[in-house]
């Protein structure tokens, strides 16, 4: 299968890997897995004071198109409120790399990571 | 298609593989397109019909993930090909560490024993969900139906997991 230049490139040279201490109060940790292909992703959001997502790390384990549509995701969220973060869709996703139909499901992966970590960081916030 | 019917075996997670096997080769014999070779076109394309059939019963039933998946949807329950994302945050966790460990392997003093001591976990670990979730299916009902779907899910992970395993397994080797 042809990956499209713009998941080669997220691939290549993926954005904001790693981690944040999870113990600090702003970060929140999105986990998300593809038990059809096995794919295991974390998602995590550092927001401030005003709501905004100031940083945002990601580790994915799991093919080409899970990395890259992960790597976009951390990218999109930055300067966004909660808010605005969780309207972020899939086929928002799958459009901006140019995602082959089988490859759909990596987009709602990494949707549904951003969801959760979003969902995360409301708990940890008690509201 | 009830693949436990096709092979005449009783509608259960536990199987004699080896009686499986053995009902499997007489069926391949008895449908081969070659003993329909003198028959009637809708003959041989139903042998062939059913020849294909009977390939993926067989291979449905004979791997436990896929037979699982089988009996779970005789009882109503489709799980294969589900896209939705699986969300369960400490068993996730543990699966990232358990890549986190495999992909430091090259790095380790002892890289074979690292791979050794990392695969007998997922062993383990596989033999629990595995004994739990024949124990589920064989409860009949919905609620241990729903709990059996949750095992063969985390069980897919750590199949994929032993993948990984052993394509490392086969970089270190090489």
């Amino acid at each position: 299968m042809a990956y499209s230049n713009k998941v080669i490139d997220h691939y290549e040279n993926p954005r904001n890997v790693g981690s944040f201490a999870k113990d600090d109060p702003t970060v929140a940790t999105g986990m998300v897995g593809a038990p059809a292909c096995g794919d295991v992703m974390k998602l995590q959001i550092k927001v401030n004071e005003q709501g905004i997502i100031e940083d945002a790390k990601f580790k994915t384990y799991g093919c080409g198109s899970a990395i890259a549509s992960s790597s976009l995701v951390t990218e999109w969220v930055k300067g966004k409120t909660l808010d605005e973060a969780q309207q972020i869709k899939n086929t928002d996703i799958a459009q901006e790399l140019a995602l082959p139909p089988v490859k759909i499901h990596c987009s709602i992966l990494a949707e549904d990571a951003i969801k959760a970590a979003i969902a995360d960081y409301k708990q940890k916030q008690g509201s | 298609m009830n693949y436990f019917q096709l092979f005449d075996l009783p509608e259960q997670f536990e199987l004699d593989l080896t009686e499986l096997g053995s009902r499997y080769l007489a069926l391949q014999k008895r449908f081969h397109p070659d003993n329909f070779a003198a028959g009637s076109e809708r003959d041989r394309l139903l042998s062939v019909q059913q020849t294909a059939n009977i390939n993926d019963a067989y291979h449905s039933l004979k791997q436990p993930l896929l037979r699982a998946e089988h009996l779970l949807a005789l009882r109503g329950l489709k799980i294969s090909n589900e896209q939705r994302s699986f969300t369960e945050p400490a068993f996730l966790m543990q699966q990232m560490e358990l890549r986190e460990q495999l992909a430091e392997v090259p790095e380790q003093t002892d890289p074979e024993q690292a791979i050794a001591d990392i695969e007998q976990q997922l062993l383990k670990q596989r033999k629990l969900l595995q004994n739990a979730l024949s124990q589920a299916l064989s409860a009949r009902t919905t609620e241990q139906n729903q709990l059996a779907a949750e095992l063969v899910r985390k069980l897919k992970f750590f199949y994929k997991l032993q993948q990984e395993l052993e394509l490392i397994e086969q970089q270190l080797q090489d």
